[in-house]
């Protein structure tokens, strides 16, 4: 069993309209040094698979199908093997 | 007759049908597990919050069996409109260009707007004259249009912007844009003009009562 850990990321340069609400919110309460903040979307997928090789694959297939849109993200994929 | 789908938290549907009728034309419901469209001679995916709008708005509706039935029905020339959440499905399923994705302001957004017409070419806007202005209202979180430099340089060359967000007078201007859309693009069209894809709301500007009835017309452009 695996654990991939999957961060969707805005590509560079893109708008990204909840980092910079919060952004705006810490200056607000007075952390004026916060500069910038980006947001993304962090999934913990638990799934089956022979090997590490073999489960990377497979979520990056999700990626492609589902989890990301080209148009505007990124994606890393981070695999973790699980003593079960 | 047209179909109109209806996916697990769509909840524009019934008045999508209730336009269709005001317009003419007949409407049925069609549950998104469908994976045959062919009686129908066109169809509507209309607005809502499709699998509670997880993930991204639009995304899980974009991956589900009747998807693959509305490619056929494109590809076969037949009307598919997409609305609101239905533009979001569309543009997952890739059926143009580009995204809706987070408004500017990262809120939901529900208001009266006007809207451009900038190609009269589509089914749907046929009876529109070019550089017509509607209004129409809006309501949505996720409907900030986005493309990249190419894509938007193919939209134009294509013709496949079909609606700007303009002022009253049809001026299309940064203050009338009320998400942050790229070039103020409020709703856009496929290579063949068969499917259209837009994020305002024509059923619900389809009869006076409603306070315009500036909408009814793409109904009708769609069932001729």
């Amino acid at each position: 069993m695996y654990k991939a850990t999957v961060i969707i990321k805005l590509k560079k340069g893109l708008l990204d309209p909840e980092g910079r609400t919060i952004k705006q919110a810490l200056n607000f309460l007075g952390f004026k040094e916060v500069k910038e903040v980006d947001s993304y979307k962090m999934l913990d997928i638990v799934l089956d698979a022979e090997n590490e090789e073999k489960a990377r694959e497979r979520v990056k297939e999700m990626c492609e199908k589902l989890l990301a849109n080209p148009v505007i993200h990124n994606y890393e994929i981070k695999i973790e093997k699980l003593s079960v | 007759m047209i179909a109109v789908i209806k996916f697990l938290g769509s909840n524009c549907d019934l008045d999508v049908c209730k336009a269709i009728q005001l317009a003419g034309g007949s409407a049925e419901l069609v549950f998104y597990t469908q994976k045959n469209l062919d009686k129908y001679n066109g169809a509507v995916i209309p607005g809502g919050f499709s699998y509670g709008d997880y993930l991204r708005a639009g995304a899980i509706a974009s991956r589900t069996p009747i998807i693959n039935a509305l490619k056929k029905m494109i590809d076969e020339g037949k009307p598919v409109l997409g609305i609101c959440n239905g533009a979001q499905i569309g543009l997952e399923a890739g059926f143009s260009k580009g995204v809706f994705t987070v408004n500017k302001n990262a809120r939901f957004i529900c208001k009266w707007v006007y809207i451009r017409v900038e190609n009269n070419k589509t089914p749907f806007t046929r009876f529109y004259k070019k550089g017509e202005v509607l209004k129409i209202p809006i309501a949505h979180a996720e409907g900030r249009f986005y493309a990249d430099d190419d894509t938007l340089d193919y939209l134009y060359k294509n013709n496949m912007i079909v609606f700007k967000y303009c002022d009253e007078t049809g001026e299309v201007t940064e203050k009338a844009n009320p998400n942050g859309s790229l070039d103020n693009i409020a709703g856009v069209c496929n290579e063949n003009y068969n499917c259209l894809l837009l994020m305002p709301h024509p059923e619900r500007a389809s009869q006076k009562i409603l306070g315009s009835d500036d909408g009814l017309k793409m109904f009708k452009g769609m069932l001729k």
